[in-house]
């Protein structure tokens, strides 16, 4: 277990804790979220799995509020969430929308927007290894380069938590390292991280507590050593093993 | 004086002229010519009446007539200012519309479609009832002077400015929205980025709305009056001279806005192509 743990609880980041209760999403009738209670660590990093349609991307844009709830509530800090909250929180989409300028220059806008002391952004671009493609057109970046731009974006706005929707998705080794780092380094400047992935290598590398989604509910919470070293349900044993296929047939 | 010449009657006008100019200087050699010869030596007459004419239009541009120079300026002033005016009221419009929803929103997008196709001497007689000594902005004495002729092509092109960036910003916000929610952007500062991240595409629809009011005639003969050295402009400078016979400064004007009209749509193509493969991929 990562020692900033304790160092985080002591400054009194448990206001930053997410409850969701009875929480409920649902489209045409069909419940793609249904979680009874669910509460995640106010510190370190939270990795959420489960296989493709789980509902880990509904999960997160619930929690950042840019979907609604059909039942229940999301409290963060005990306090419903509130746009405030969610100013506070930042989301690193699945895919990256990245605005039609230069790498600096999407920075410099998020920086500007928040009102945010804009000679920050040529560090923000050293922390994620980007300053020497600062002038580059942001879309025409490699996806790595893209991945970490988003992340570096995120970063700006100086969020106390973090969400990342699948940020190494097909991107080399390399890239995939770098973006762990610097998400390791942002956790441990203090950000809660919220991090979703199908890589259980990477999970076991950056977990300090995992939720497992199956079928828009939670099938398993726990921490990292617990889940990996004894996951409880099938499902969550399937997925580890690899063999998920057999499960669902059987 | 206003002329008003539709363009029905510079049609007529034009094959007069080219009929008078044939008898005067060629009269028939043979009484006994088959139909079939002199409809040739006809067609043959008018080719080279044409060609003439060409021949005189070009020399007039290489010698950048005075003439010619004023009215390509004043068309290009009152055009531009018009694309100006209707752009900077029209672009944050279309970018409202692009990113609220509200009541009725539905018939206003329908209503300002229907504008785009608003006939050039419809907005004319409008401007022309309010600029008029008895209308209502009478007193502003701007009738015949080109700031009239500005309204009334801002107002022209205004809904298309309106209408097609409305269409582009759109389709950037829906591309956008997630993300701006994400970063808590206010309205404001969702539209500024809008606007700025559409810029070449918007400078595209600004290209559209000064071809149309550079090509139109109606609107600007109406307000304007085609006075001369004061509001003549390259299309009623077409059309009087036209009417009149005097066909080298017509087409030497012609030429100018073909070549405006082609080198927009070479501006509107080669932007396309530019940032098919540039920063908006
Ligand atoms: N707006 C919507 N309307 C209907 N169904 C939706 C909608 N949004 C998501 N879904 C469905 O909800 C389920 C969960 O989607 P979600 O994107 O959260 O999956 P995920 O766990 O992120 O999957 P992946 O690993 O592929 O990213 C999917 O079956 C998806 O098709
Ligand atoms: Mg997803």
């Amino acid at each position: 277990m990562p020692e900033h743990t304790d160092r985080n609880d002591a400054t009194g980041t448990g206001a930053r804790r997410i409850e969701l209760r009875a929480l409920a999403y649902d489209v045409a009738g069909t419940r793609l979220i249904d979680v009874p209670a669910l509460t995640l660590r106010p510190t370190g990093t939270t990795v959420v799995m489960g296989p493709n349609g789980a509902g880990k991307s509904l999960l997160l844009r619930l929690m950042h509020g840019l979907i609604r709830p059909s039942a229940g509530e999301i409290l963060v800090g005990g306090r419903p969430l509130s746009p405030r909250q969610c100013k506070a929180q930042a989301l690193v989409f699945q895919k990256p929308v990245l605005l039609r300028r230069s790498t600096v220059a999407n920075i410099d806008f998020v920086l500007k927007a928040r009102g945010k002391d804009r000679s920050r952004s040529r560090s923000l671009l050293d922390r994620v290894d980007l300053a020497a493609l600062a002038d580059r057109p942001a879309r025409r970046l490699s996806g790595g380069e893209q991945q970490r731009l988003a992340i570096a974006r995120a970063l700006a706005t100086e969020p106390d938590t973090l969400f990342l929707d699948e940020p190494t998705a097909s991107l080399d080794p390399e890239s995939v390292q770098a973006i762990e780092g610097i998400v390791a380094a942002a956790a441990r400047d203090g950000v809660r991280i919220i991090f979703v992935t199908h890589d259980v290598q990477q999970a076991r590398r950056l977990a300090d507590d995992v939720v497992f989604l199956s079928n828009g509910r939670v099938a398993e919470e726990a921490s990292a050593a617990a889940f990996f070293n004894g996951p409880e349900t099938d499902v969550a044993r399937a997925y580890l093993s690899g063999h998920l296929d057999r499960l669902v047939e059987t | 004086m206003p002329i008003t010449a539709s363009d029905g009657h510079s049609i007529i006008c034009l094959a007069a002229a080219l009929a008078s100019a044939k008898s005067a200087c060629k009269p028939l050699p043979f009484v006994g010519m088959s139909l079939v010869f002199r409809k040739f030596c006809r067609k043959r007459e008018i080719l080279q009446q044409i060609a003439e004419s060409v021949g005189l239009a070009i020399g007039l541009l290489l010698a950048a007539d005075a003439d010619l120079l004023e009215i390509v300026t004043l068309s290009l002033y009152v055009s531009l200012s018009a694309t100006s005016i209707a752009c900077v009221l029209g672009l944050p419009l279309g970018a409202i519309l692009a990113v609220t929803r509200f009541p009725g929103r539905g018939p206003v997008l329908v209503l300002i479609n229907a504008l785009m196709g608003l006939p050039p001497v419809v907005v004319g007689l409008i401007v022309y009832l309010q600029l008029s000594r008895s209308g209502p902005l009478g007193f502003l004495g701007l009738l015949y002077t080109p700031t009239a002729m500005i309204i009334a092509q801002t107002i022209l092109i205004a809904p298309i400015v309106v209408a097609l960036s409305r269409q582009v910003l759109e389709d950037l916000h829906l591309e956008y929205a997630e993300q701006f929610r994400s970063l808590a952007l206010s309205a404001r500062q969702t539209i500024q980025a809008l606007l700025w991240d559409g810029r070449f595409a918007l400078f595209t629809v600004a290209l559209a709305g000064f071809g149309r009011a550079v090509a139109e005639v109606g609107a600007v003969m109406i307000v304007g009056g085609n006075i001369d050295h004061l509001t003549r402009v390259m299309t009623t400078a077409i059309t009087l001279e036209t009417s009149r016979g005097n066909l080298p400064l017509a087409l030497a004007l012609g030429i100018v806005l073909l070549a405006l009209a082609m080198a927009v749509t070479a501006a509107v193509h080669g932007i396309r192509a530019g940032t098919a493969g540039h920063a908006d991929a």
